[in-house]
């Protein structure tokens, strides 16, 4: 039986049919859209690789159904960069060398981003490393995420700042 | 991944009715569950998407003091709604120590109640599993069981249930309220997870069909606030299931506790009220000695079930540091690492 679904990916709105109700938004974005900037890492909820923004919040895409998440808006990391303008934290990445390898990057990134929507964790690093342990590093560039976290949130606090005055 | 029908019902009475067929089961965020099913652990021929259906998703805080909290609100939601967390610090403290934020944003409620064992051998389909699969043997018995239960396990069945949520809730006599086919009831807690005795395959209270709509604190939940801690350990500070955690809940009148909560998670197939240890410390001053009394009387049916007694006196001093940090007053603000028993918190006596 096919499912119809659509879903707003990166400020686009997409319809799909789903003639399988087992894909995950991680196989839609990646095999539908090929959008393969989100990752396949364990495919079980361990790693945070496939870390993608569902309604503005940063869930596991791996985990998630498809089909469930019907009329969701989605943010990948393809839709953070304005142009050839990055998104601060990607800049921030790259000021403090914030991986090696790159693989788990996206979902870095994208869960730094949902982090800082989050504001829980403020600009103490101890918080941050709690809030950002759903992802993990093979290459061990946790003190650069870290780091790349701390500025981005910095330049958010300014910002935020400088409007409210 | 088996092939499973997909199911969206609009009503409450529309799942019932779905998830009541043999084989059905619902879905929530599926964090659990679709990695059950990848392992091919859970088989489900039908899944009942209940995320779509409207009103699970409030925090109702009602006249009487009680308050009710929908099935579908994330752990995320619950933990950071403000108003909860001052007035349930210890639930709020155990749910941001479980798991991790992507997780916890999806994770509903209802789901985290029925989320199932992390025992390697039932996530493993090639070993034996009596949960899994009634009458099929045991292979934890005599396999790697250092993380399993001292508490209430059988001969069939040593796993332990991973809720880090459900322990501060059983301390304070959560109430779980159920849709089912023959209508709406409600059961505590502490009634809903099985112990396995010989029939470790069913491991709830609850029925074909049967959805969890809410979970409901009584007005006397509250009166801990001042006093109410969760502590876990676990193999890493983060992102990890308890070894041993407990939920201590005191309410101190002129000096001396007037009533105690605790609660054990990570020991048994169930969270693990410890009313034994409550009595003896009702009427007493908050002391070393008592909260050692207390540990004492909260293990004294503890054994063994495997390569795994260190458990045993892990939980007895995860107790007495849980009762000495809740007797020091609930912390302003959630530490930096929930949950932690290492994070420094001034005024704490180590056990």
């Amino acid at each position: 039986m096919n499912h119809s679904i659509s879903l707003t990916v990166n400020g686009t709105r997409r319809d799909f049919v789903l003639d399988d109700p087992r894909v995950t938004l991680l196989d839609l974005v990646r095999e539908r859209l090929h959008l393969t900037g989100t990752k396949k890492g364990c495919d079980r909820g361990q790693c945070g690789a496939c870390t993608i923004l569902v309604d503005g919040k940063r869930i596991n895409s791996c985990l998630a159904l498809a089909i469930s998440h019907d009329g969701a808006d989605i943010l990948t990391i393809e839709g953070v960069a304005r142009g050839d303008q990055l998104h601060p934290v990607q800049a921030a990445f790259i000021a403090h060398d914030g991986f090696q390898c790159g693989f788990c990057t996206p979902g870095q990134i994208m869960s730094a981003i949902g982090m800082m929507q989050e504001a829980q964790a403020g600009n103490d690093p101890e918080r941050i490393r709690e809030c950002m342990s759903g992802n993990l590093c093979r290459c061990g560039a946790y003190a650069g995420i870290v780091d790349a976290v701390l500025e981005a949130q910095a330049g958010a606090d300014e910002s935020s700042q400088r409007r409210s005055a | 991944m088996k092939q499973f029908d997909y199911v969206r019902p609009a009503t409450v009475a529309e799942a019932v009715a779905a998830a009541a067929q043999p084989g059905a089961t619902y879905l929530a965020a599926g964090t659990n569950l679709l990695d059950l099913m990848k392992g091919g652990v859970s088989r489900p021929v039908r899944l009942v998407d209940v995320t779509h259906l409207d009103g699970l998703d409030q925090i109702e805080h009602l006249t009487d003091g009680s308050v009710r909290i929908g099935a579908l609100v994330s752990n995320a939601d619950l933990a950071h709604d403000a108003e909860f967390a001052k007035s349930y610090p210890a639930i709020a403290e155990a749910l941001l120590s479980g798991a991790s934020a992507q997780l916890r944003n999806a994770a509903t409620v209802g789901g985290n109640l029925l989320q199932r064992t992390r025992c390697a051998y039932f996530y493993d389909t090639a070993s034996r599993c009596n949960r899994r699969e009634a009458g099929t043997g045991c292979d934890a018995r005599d396999g790697e069981n250092r993380t399993h239960a001292v508490l209430g396990w059988s001969e069939n069945c040593i796993a332990t249930n991973p809720s880090d949520f459900c322990v501060p809730l059983v301390a304070l006599d959560a109430v779980v309220e159920i849709e089912g086919k023959g209508g709406r009831r409600e059961i505590a807690l502490d009634e809903l997870h099985r112990l396995p005795g010989n029939t470790p395959e069913r491991e709830s209270a609850l029925e074909p069909g049967d959805l969890i709509v809410a979970v409901r604190l009584p007005a006397a939940a509250r009166g801990f606030a001042a006093h109410a801690r969760y502590l876990k350990v676990r193999e890493r500070t983060s992102y990890a299931f308890a070894i041993v955690s407990a939920a201590a809940a005191l309410r101190i009148e002129n000096g001396k506790i007037a009533e105690a909560r605790l609660a054990l998670g990570g020991v048994a197939a169930k969270p693990w009220r410890a009313r034994a240890a409550e009595d003896v410390l009702r009427g007493v001053a908050p002391t070393a000695h008592a909260f050692q009394e207390a540990a004492w009387r909260a293990l004294t049916d503890a054994k063994p079930s495997g390569d795994n007694a260190y458990k045993i006196e892990l939980a007895r001093r995860i107790v007495v540091r849980a009762l000495t940090l809740a007797a020091a007053g609930t912390p302003a603000r959630i530490p930096a690492l929930p949950a932690s028993p290492f994070a420094s918190t001034s005024g704490a006596i180590h056990a």
